[in-house]
């Protein structure tokens, strides 16, 4: 029996990291650690000479991982991303999966499937969440400007609250636009008229 | 006509002014595509989307893809460089710590000399100097190792580290780095945040450094042959466009947006102008050729200057140079410049190679309509190299 492997999270939320530390874990034993601080992250993973090094694609801090990747010494280890046939697929997927995982040269892909078949499904899960995150906040935002535009209307024409929401989507519909957008123009108008 | 969309990765930085220009001036929508600009948070990114098909052109940095040729790395997808996006267009700092001492030792910022700048920089420093650059094969790793080789600093300890650039101010201030190379934005950026003060521009070490490529994957620009000029063409306009001096204004603002620098225009204006601040000190240097889209065949991919990135790569990382060279040359990619852009007003070289670092004035040289001047191309040490002397090649 090898080895466990030895897996470096780099995770700067606190909560994702537990997430992810919990999917490894329950897919198999492992050695994890999670490095939160993102100042000098390389020089930690040197020192923890992992087998697996798991990021977020979005983390401006995966190009100091790179240096990884260039052995630079006897006791370094040269990192390759995805290297072998086998893995090649497994790229892809965790790529459209917003997870990077770099990978020490010459390690069994049939090792490192059930790892990363566990990270992904922790980061298309979380992602799906960001989204959903990001969608709720742009409808409120959108919601407290329409408001702010119907406002402006009512006390402007002298009008109840349902015929301003009315002028505003007429004038969305003839221009092609969203009412959205046209409330977000009447409220920046509004601010230089005043 | 048929619009096909083109998704196209790109780090948002001053030097990717080609491509949002090609898709906000509408030169992709006149050749039929259009660009579907992606930004990324890093470069690894930006390779990882090209080379894993989530996009099918990049703006990426000149030494990658040859790196990637020679097997450094963690990806080794056959790249193209189709084209060389901009030339020069990095600048040289210090953090606070290093100016203040460099200004009480009586040095005078000159942002010209290489040599008095590292003469100062080597007295000043009192232990290991570390510089942050955004990645670990860049131009601007190429250009701090030359700048070292030929003056004082080489006398000195120094270590070249990667600090993703929106993090050098913090790296500075935490002192993991005491001075970096970065592409505009980031320097005046630095500048204006206080963080440091500018030392040299990156033209002062090589004057006609390909800086940023147009890299699609190989195996993409066979089976697309038409797409991918459509694509060179609206880039190769954009770079034109913006070496008129009268859009420098316009390519600020365009730039300035929210979608992609989301910066005050004036700083982005600095790069374009090659009028730059360089110290809290509000002290204004000016350098002609600071950064370069189009003159002096600007875009044409020369196998010579694949050739001197790789024989540098080669020599860092124990790899045989003639294979090196070969394998670059492969990577840079004249043949398809000169059959895509055959229909515009480009004028195309003769010669897909050059003695890089001979051109000490504008020089005109064979080319198809006989009008063509390659722009001064030295490095500030004298160094010549002939990629005729690494490997004897055709094409």
């Amino acid at each position: 029996m090898a080895d466990p492997l030895t897996i470096v999270v780099v995770e700067e939320d606190r909560e994702r990291a537990i997430g992810i530390v919990d999917a490894l874990h329950a897919s198999g034993s492992y050695e994890v650690h999670v490095l939160g601080n993102v100042s000098s992250v390389a020089r930690k993973i040197a020192a923890l000479a992992p087998d697996v090094v798991l990021i977020d694609i979005d983390n401006p801090t995966r190009d100091m991982l790179e240096e990884l990747t260039l052995a630079s010494g006897p006791m370094e280890r040269p990192v390759a991303m995805f290297v072998s046939g086998a893995a090649g697929d497994l790229a892809k997927s965790a790529i459209e999966a917003g997870l990077s995982a770099y990978v020490v040269d010459g390690m069994q892909p049939d090792r490192l499937k059930p790892v990363l078949d566990a990270a992904i499904a922790r980061f298309e899960m979380v992602r799906q969440m960001r989204r959903e995150l990001a969608e709720t906040k742009r409808a409120l935002e959108e919601r407290k400007v329409i408001d702010r535009a119907k406002g402006l209307l009512m006390k402007a024409r002298g009008v109840e609250e349902e015929e301003a929401y009315a002028l505003l989507r007429k004038a969305a519909m003839d221009q092609g636009r969203r009412v959205a957008e046209v409330a977000e123009a009447l409220v920046t108008a509004s601010g230089l008229l005043s | 006509m048929k619009t096909v969309t083109l998704p196209v990765g790109y780090m948002p930085l001053v030097d990717a002014a080609p491509l949002i220009i090609a898709h906000e001036m509408g030169l992709g929508r006149a050749e039929g595509i259009e660009l579907d600009l992606i930004p990324a948070p890093s470069w690894s990114s930006v390779r990882d989307m090209l080379a894993f098909g989530r996009v099918d052109a990049a703006h990426l940095l000149s030494p990658l893809p040859v790196a990637m040729a020679l097997g450094l790395g963690g990806v080794t997808q056959p790249i193209s460089a189709v084209s060389v996006l901009s030339v020069n267009g990095n600048v040289i700092g210090v953090g606070r710590a290093l100016e203040d001492r460099l200004r009480a030792a009586g040095y005078g910022f000159d942002f010209r000399d290489p040599y008095t700048a590292a003469t100062a920089l080597a007295a000043v420093a009192d232990r290991p100097l570390v510089f942050g650059v955004p990645f670990p094969f860049s131009m601007h790793v190429e250009l701090l190792h030359h700048w070292r080789r030929a003056t004082a600093l080489s006398g000195i300890e120094m270590e070249v580290r990667t600090i993703p650039p929106p993090l050098m101010a913090q790296a500075l201030a935490q002192g993991d780095v005491d001075a970096f190379c970065v592409g505009e934005p980031w320097g005046s950026a630095s500048v204006e945040s206080q963080a440091g003060a500018l030392l040299l521009p990156g033209s002062a070490i090589w004057a006609f450094s390909p800086e940023k490529v147009l890299a699609v994957r190989t195996e993409w620009a066979e089976t697309e042959p038409h797409l991918l000029g459509k694509l060179m063409r609206a880039v190769w306009r954009a770079g034109r466009w913006l070496s008129a001096p009268e859009s420098r204004t316009a390519a600020a603002e365009i730039l300035a947006r929210d979608t992609y620098l989301d910066l005050p225009s004036e700083l982005i204006d600095r790069a374009l102008s090659g009028r730059l601040t360089i110290s809290g000190h509000a002290e204004q240097r000016e350098v002609p050729g600071f950064l370069e889209f189009h003159n002096g065949a600007a875009g044409f991919p020369w196998r010579s200057q694949a050739k001197w990135i790789a024989e540098r790569l080669a020599a860092r990382n124990g790899l045989d140079p003639k294979v090196a060279a070969g394998a670059a040359a492969q990577v840079f990619r004249s043949d398809i410049y000169r059959s895509h852009l055959a229909g515009t007003r480009a004028d195309l070289p003769g010669a897909s190679e050059k003695v890089e670092g001979a051109i000490r004035q504008a020089t005109p040289v064979a080319s198809q309509t006989g009008g063509l001047s390659l722009l001064p191309d030295m490095f500030f040490d004298g160094h010549v190299f002939d990629p005729d002397r690494v490997l004897r090649t055709k094409n």
